[in-house]
């Protein structure tokens, strides 16, 4: 019983929100390692069209409210992501012809590219609150838990619950599929290998009658549909503010690193390597190791590694020793 | 080099006559900056203050009092202490209406105001580190300092007899200072304190934080945050894993967004915030309506009351300098004397001629205890069916 209690301490406040977290982290990082595969830059923009997807979806899925459109159990914002990605779409689209073109016609250095895009972020930044506002939107709906903590303590009888978020499950969920589909897309189809031929040797790919400009917009649809699909998942899960968007880029780019910039899996792995560093680390085992030990053994304190203020040092420091052991990331990637 | 300095000294001398009868007074507010859109309507507030003292016809024989704004920024020190430089030195001012955020007044204070000996009545800076600062009795605020406050919540929670909570605050001087304030007090009272733990606002995840209050445990969570920020996700994780259902806000975390978000989750939680009630708030309403100020904005009051204290405080000492203002604050601000409501300032300025005393009450019943600042009233509130229910007031 003692140790049934201790897991479920562990899965409520470690395991699954991390899980979530996580996944949220590896959509995220897959875009951005989808855009260093295949244009050749860090795009630091992806925090804000993550932002500017997610803000389409919040007012389609105002609209779908209004309308008296309804999932029943399921937030309503699932039928607007598709809005969200067409905008998301339309955004980066129109920015790469404007802006991501000429720089690659001149064949510009990927460290333009970078500061290129930051100017983008700042642009994308204004254009978001100006169209929705800096504040927080609360857009989610439906029912809120699979299972509520208090539900779970009368169910099993345990001393502690275990909550799990509609949006936790759907999250995972759905980043679950996305990634299969991306993966069934990248290895299966013609156009995913054109993609990962003209990643691998630009020159070649060319030779071989690949069209580079299909492939530069084929992959910023994909980006933009990873984006917003990671950008509602988050909202639901937690709330919707601009802000809180643009400072998502840094774990991004973390997990993206740290599993190996360029490459798909890495991206994965890294979301969760950032998610549980961040969670479990400076988690206070008091409470496992309360119901874990006898009486005599069990501890005063709080059995903390670390105070939560060190949780953003912790991932970075992993992303250093990474860096430093395996420049290409834990799973090989290109070196930055 | 005699031609340049003839040259500049000349406007000096001529501005200096023109304007002899004119006390001039900083209002050094952030136009600029986070609170933006707030110090419009603190600075109308004590201009108006000033305004009426002038059309009182009562003050000072032929004195009128100047209002010079300036900007603090809020945030950026140097910006501020720049502007209040330039106000003492360029404008020649007798005192300063300001600043507002605790940062920058922290750094006018020690600066400009000290140096020369120019006092400052703050109506919004509520860092408790304030209280103690080195100020040569040239220091006031009509704002309570967040110490008093950490004393009010952690008489709330002994009230309901509550000895065990988590603490959480926003990572920067207002939630760290809230937090020392209130684990002092709610310590001496014999509470028990698990974790204290930071976070960070706007940032993406609250898991690990609410993981460690968790463990940590305790009857309630204290969050000491702000209602859109942090503090609302803090609270928000915290109710999605189950880990606390009882949490005690301090005034960040007061606001109508936070209601409509939680909904009935919160209900039962409680907290405190600064709070104007009775006759001097709703004479204030009266006042700042007809005069065309918003009112109900956040640190107006406070703000009239400050310009007003500033006035007063010369008129008492019977010169528009700055060593009457400094010498004469506490005296117009407390009892024993008639009692005054905003909108009686030329009956306040009557009494002082004819050699009276006056306990100026204000908008927010000024009272400064301990070194010049607001003793402050504060609301006790608990959330109820969905909405703030008063209490007490404190």
């Amino acid at each position: 019983m003692d140790f049934l209690n201790a897991f479920v301490a562990l899965a409520n406040f470690v395991i699954v929100p991390a899980l979530a977290y996580g996944s949220q982290l590896a959509l995220g990082a897959l875009g951005v390692t989808l855009i260093y595969a295949i244009l050749r830059f860090s795009n630091f923009a992806h925090g804000d069209t993550m932002a500017w997807g997610t803000m389409c979806a919040v007012l389609a899925t105002w609209g779908l409210q209004a309308a008296g459109v309804s999932l029943g159990p399921l937030p309503t914002a699932l039928l607007a992501i598709p809005v969200g990605i067409a905008g998301a779409a339309v955004l980066v689209l129109a920015t790469d012809r404007v802006v991501y073109r000429f720089y690659r016609a001149q064949k510009a250095k990927p460290v333009i590219l970078v500061i290129v895009s930051m100017g983008i972020m700042f642009v994308y930044n204004g254009l978001t609150r100006f169209i929705i506002g800096p504040d927080d939107q609360n857009f989610a709906d439906g029912e809120r838990f699979l299972i509520s903590a208090r539900d779970f303590k009368v169910m099993t009888g345990l001393d502690e619950g275990l909550a799990i978020k509609t949006t936790q499950a759907l999250t995972m969920v759905v980043a679950l599929i996305t990634v299969a589909l991306l993966f069934w897309f990248l290895n299966r189809t013609r156009t995913g290998k054109s993609m990962r031929a003209y990643s691998d040797n630009e020159d070649l790919a060319l030779l071989s009658g690949i069209n580079p400009e299909r492939v530069v917009t084929v992959t910023w649809l994909i980006v933009a549909a990873l984006a917003t699909i990671a950008g509602v998942l988050y909202g639901l899960d937690k709330s919707f503010k601009p802000f809180t968007y643009f400072q998502l880029l840094l774990p991004i780019f973390a997990a993206a690193i740290v599993g190996g910039i360029g490459n798909p899996l890495g991206a994965i792995a890294g979301g969760f390597v950032i998610a549980f560093s961040e969670v479990g680390i400076t988690y206070a085992w008091k409470k496992v190791l309360g119901y874990m030990m006898p009486e005599s053994l069990e501890p005063d304190g709080l059995v903390q590694l670390l105070s939560t203020d060190y949780k953003f040092a912790v991932s970075f420091v992993i992303l250093v020793i990474v860096l430093l052991f395996r420049p290409t990331g834990l799973f090989k990637g290109q070196t930055i | 080099m005699k031609k340049w300095l003839l040259a500049s000294a000349l406007p000096l001398a001529t501005a200096g006559a023109a304007y002899a009868d004119d006390a001039k007074i900083g209002v050094i507010l952030g136009f600029t900056g986070p609170i933006e859109s707030l110090t419009p309507s603190m600075a109308g507030s004590a201009e108006l203050a000033l305004a009426e003292v002038n059309e009182s016809g009562n003050f000072l024989e032929n004195v009128t009092l100047v209002p010079v704004r300036a900007d603090s920024t809020c945030i950026d020190s140097a910006a501020a202490t720049a502007a209040a430089e330039r106000l003492v030195t360029t404008d020649g001012i007798v005192a300063i209406m300001g600043a507002d955020c605790s940062g920058v007044t922290g750094a006018v204070l020690s600066n400009v105001a000290v140096p020369n000996g120019v006092p400052m009545i703050s109506p919004s800076a509520t860092s408790p580190a304030l209280s103690s600062v080195e100020d040569n009795g040239l220091f006031f605020r009509t704002a309570p300092s967040d110490a008093r406050q950490g004393e009010v919540l952690a008489g709330i929670l002994g009230e309901r007899g509550i000895s065990s909570v988590a603490v959480t605050y926003t990572n920067n001087d207002y939630g760290k200072g809230f937090a020392d304030a209130f684990e002092a007090a709610f310590t001496a009272a014999g509470g028990e304190i698990t974790l204290a733990a930071p976070h960070e606002d706007g940032k993406a995840d609250y898991s690990a934080e609410v993981g460690a209050l968790a463990s940590a445990g305790g009857d309630a969570l204290v969050v000491l945050g702000y209602s859109d920020q942090g503090g609302k996700g803090m609270i928000q994780a915290s109710l999605d894993t189950g880990a606390f259902d009882l949490f005690a806000m301090g005034d960040g975390m007061y606001s109508d967004a936070l209601l409509a978000d939680l909904g009935s989750d919160i209900d039962g939680s409680f907290g405190s915030v600064p709070w104007a009630e009775g006759e001097g708030a709703d004479k204030f309403a009266e006042v700042a309506e007809a005069a065309g100020v918003n009112a109900e904005s956040t640190y107006t009051r406070e703000s009239y009351d400050a310009a007003a204290l500033i006035a007063l405080a010369m008129a008492k000492g019977g010169e528009s300098s700055s060593a009457a203002v400094a010498a004469n604050i506490l005296d117009v601000a407390n009892a024993p004397g008639e009692p005054i409501l905003p909108g009686e300032l030329g009956k306040a300025l009557e009494i002082l001629k004819n050699g009276g005393d006056i306990d100026y009450v204000g908008a927010t019943n000024v009272e400064l205890i301990g070194p010049g600042e607001a003793a402050g009233t504060y609301r006790y509130y608990e959330i109820k069916d969905g909405a703030f229910e008063t209490v007490s007031f404190k």
